[in-house]
């Protein structure tokens, strides 16, 4: 149970999350819808920061709002859908996204009450005990397995990026000729003497 | 438990070579522009000579960073063979790339990716390595597919094998997460195997092995997961559907030896038959063989023909798999290593199938190729008359080195099976043999490359006197098997 000063951010957080929650599915403007969704992901960081859990909080910024949300913005934005069009259809499928909702939200029930209404009591549905006091973070707990026992999996999966890297380059770069480029070194070399050249000009006459 | 680190690293010198390979030969494309294809790839060729000699040279054995890699005779065999046919795929390529426009630094720098996946995958002692090296071999195969991006054909076998290779990813995650939990938490091979010996077999474990020899089932392209096979072969530029059909098959097929040896192994049998992995085997091991064997039929482009044949010959394969004895792993590696060395020479060929006009790959523009180059025609109808399995080459001690560890272990009816079947895949191979030395000739091939003269020069040497050449591969490929059990 949280208590005190803890007490009141939960509660600050929770209530702007379930606000901009709703507004994701509110907002008109589906920039707007987007941005509302980026409170929703700092807010639930502060959430798992309230929790002990840091480096779930940085990740869920760094992976969530730094990549996801800003890639739904840049579609949001450079491509042209018709959300208005989309929003039309919203009548016919709201009694599936309604039953969706109600199952997800029975299965939520259920997982709480087996944890908290289990005849043998709440402790009994927790096989691992919880840790008490954490001698140190948890993003160097994390840290100290992945570089020393997992290293070579790591080193594995860094290889296996590696390739999709190259993959992507291959695939998708086209050296198009013909395309005008800014080039650096030719406008540092520019002086007055190679960039201007003054011509006598007669009056009277163009030039 | 902890080994030296030094030791560690020694164990996997081959590995850290390609590594440390690919880094360097990409930097050096990167820094030296367009023009660096000739200058990498003779370099990637270098690097994968250097770390098959290393192979040859340091016979080491151990496991390294905990269970993930397992370094023994068969993993030696293993790779030895497939790096030295991906290096001769990367010489037979030369000239297709540049003709083919797909003559980019990054494709031997791709080639020695997927080596290098395939090498760890072959050495997997658990599941976690196991799927690490599998992703990064299939990786780098997805994007060579559609390395050729402007032509549409290459593109579509690109995007089907991506697509159909994540589903079988995916099946293959879902069975290992699900013997992770039944088994209680165990990943690596022989933890997993002494779980599965109990007696009677949780479901839940069945289910999990089923899910991963579906996954595995897809890269050897065995029936009912072979459906993108006949497309990525014909879509995808030649030399890179040779390497599909040489490396990347011994090296997949290492992965599904080794697990259902070392792992499923030891499973007690459901409902007083067969194991449950058997019962698999048997099954896609049938279903191949005659699937490719009549599908091959109705087949006119040689690259698709090609891919059915492996289909039916990965059936071949799987019969001797099916053994599960030690005589039945030696067939496996011999048919393997006889096959691939066949499959170079027919991609050589096919290589080879330039006119005046471009490459060609229909069957029917072989005709009458006895009269305009009758070098190309004898070594074809040898490798035809070898893969049909007629004595004395070749192709035959590989059937009966599989057929007789099938009735050795009681599978007399899967021995029998596979002989109907291959009578029956007899009749596409003696109809290319009858196209070249019976029809009237249509057109003329250009002169075949040095390169490509060479490897249908070595092939044939090897598919014609196998019989003299066999007693002394016998021993080394049952010194591989033995360290398995």
């Amino acid at each position: 149970m949280i208590t005190g000063f803890a007490a009141v951010f939960f509660y600050l957080f929770a209530v702007i999350m379930i606000v901009a929650a709703i507004m994701v599915i509110a907002a008109r403007n589906p920039v707007h819808s987007v941005l509302f969704l980026i409170l929703v992901f700092f807010n639930a960081s502060g959430l798992f920061l309230l929790g002990g859990a840091e480096f779930l909080a940085m990740i869920l910024l760094m992976v969530y709002v730094g990549a996801v949300a800003v890639l739904f913005l840049f579609v949001v934005m450079m491509l042209d859908v018709d959300f208005a069009e989309l929003k039309r259809g919203m009548g016919r499928y709201a009694p599936i996204g309604g039953l969706v909702g109600l199952i997800v939200l029975a299965e939520l029930i259920f997982v709480f009450m087996s944890v908290h209404f289990s005849p043998a009591g709440p402790d009994a549905a927790v096989t691992q005990p919880v840790p008490a006091a954490l001698p140190r973070s948890n993003t160097q707990a994390l840290g100290d397995i992945l570089y020393t026992d997992y290293v070579f999996y790591f080193e594995l999966a860094g290889f296996i990026l590696l390739t999709a890297m190259i993959g992507a380059i291959v695939l998708a770069l086209h050296h198009r000729s013909g395309v005008k480029r800014q080039s650096v070194g030719e406008q540092v070399k520019r002086n007055p003497q190679t960039a201007i050249e003054v011509k006598k000009v007669e009056s009277g006459k163009g030039i | 438990m902890h080994m030296d680190i030094m030791a560690q690293f020694m164990l996997i010198l081959p590995e850290l070579l390609l590594a440390a390979g690919i880094v360097v030969l990409m930097l050096i494309g990167a820094f030296s522009g367009e023009r660096s294809y000739t200058v990498i790839t003779v370099l990637a060729i270098g690097v994968m000579i250097a770390a098959v000699i290393m192979l040859i040279t340091l016979p080491l054995q151990g496991t390294a960073f905990g269970t993930a890699l397992i370094c023994d005779a068969f993993g030696r065999f293993m790779k030895i063979m497939a790096l030295t046919a991906a290096f001769i795929v990367l010489i037979m390529s030369v000239g297709a790339a540049r003709a083919g426009k797909f003559d980019k630094f990054e494709f031997p720098v791709l080639v020695l990716l997927s080596c290098l996946g395939m090498l760890l995958m072959i050495s997997a002692g658990n599941m976690l390595s196991l799927y690490l090296g599998l992703e990064l071999h299939s990786l780098a195969l997805y994007v060579m597919a559609a390395l050729d991006r402007d032509n549409a054909r290459s593109a579509e076998a690109g995007l089907k094998y991506f697509i159909l290779g994540s589903l079988a990813s995916g099946l293959l995650l879902y069975g290992i997460s699900l013997l992770y939990g039944y088994s209680g938490g165990h990943i690596d091979f022989t933890g997993l195997s002494q779980v599965l010996r109990k007696d009677p077999p949780q479901l839940g474990l069945i289910f999990g092995l089923v899910f991963v020899l579906a996954g595995l089932a897809f890269k050897i392209s065995a029936v009912p997961f072979h459906m993108w096979t006949p497309d990525v072969y014909e879509g995808a530029p030649t030399p890179i559907s040779a390497f599909f059909a040489t490396a990347a098959k011994i090296a997949a097929v290492a992965v599904i030896v080794r697990l259902v040896i070392m792992c499923f192994g030891a499973a007690a049998p459901v409902a007083g038959s067969m194991p449950a992995w058997q019962q698999i085997i048997v099954f896609i091991a049938l279903a191949s063989m005659f699937l490719g064997a009549f599908a091959g039929i109705a087949q006119r482009n040689i690259k698709r023909l090609m891919a059915y044949s492996s289909i039916t010959h990965i059936g071949y394969i799987l019969v001797g798999l099916a053994a599960g004895t030690i005589i039945g792993v030696t067939s496996v590696l011999l048919y393997l290593l006889i096959y691939a060395v066949i499959m170079l020479g027919c991609f050589a060929f096919i290589l080879a199938m330039n006119t005046e006009s471009g490459p060609v790959e229909k069957i029917d523009d072989l005709a009458g190729l006895s009269r305009t180059n009758p070098f190309m025609a004898g070594a074809m109808s040898l490798f035809m008359f070898s893969l049909a399995g007629i004595p004395p080459l070749s192709g035959f001690f590989g059937k009966w080195y599989v057929f007789s560890a099938a009735v050795q272990a009681h599978f007399v009816v899967l021995a029998v099976a596979g002989m109907i079947a291959a009578v029956i895949a007899a009749f596409y191979y003696l109809r290319i043999v009858k196209i070249m030395w019976v029809d009237e000739p249509k057109g003329r091939f250009l002169a075949m490359p040095k390169e490509l003269q060479l490897v249908l020069w070595l092939s044939g040497l090897f598919t014609l006197f196998y019989f003299l050449a066999g007693i002394w591969f016998l021993p080394w490929a049952e010194t591989a098997a033995k360290s398995l059990f």
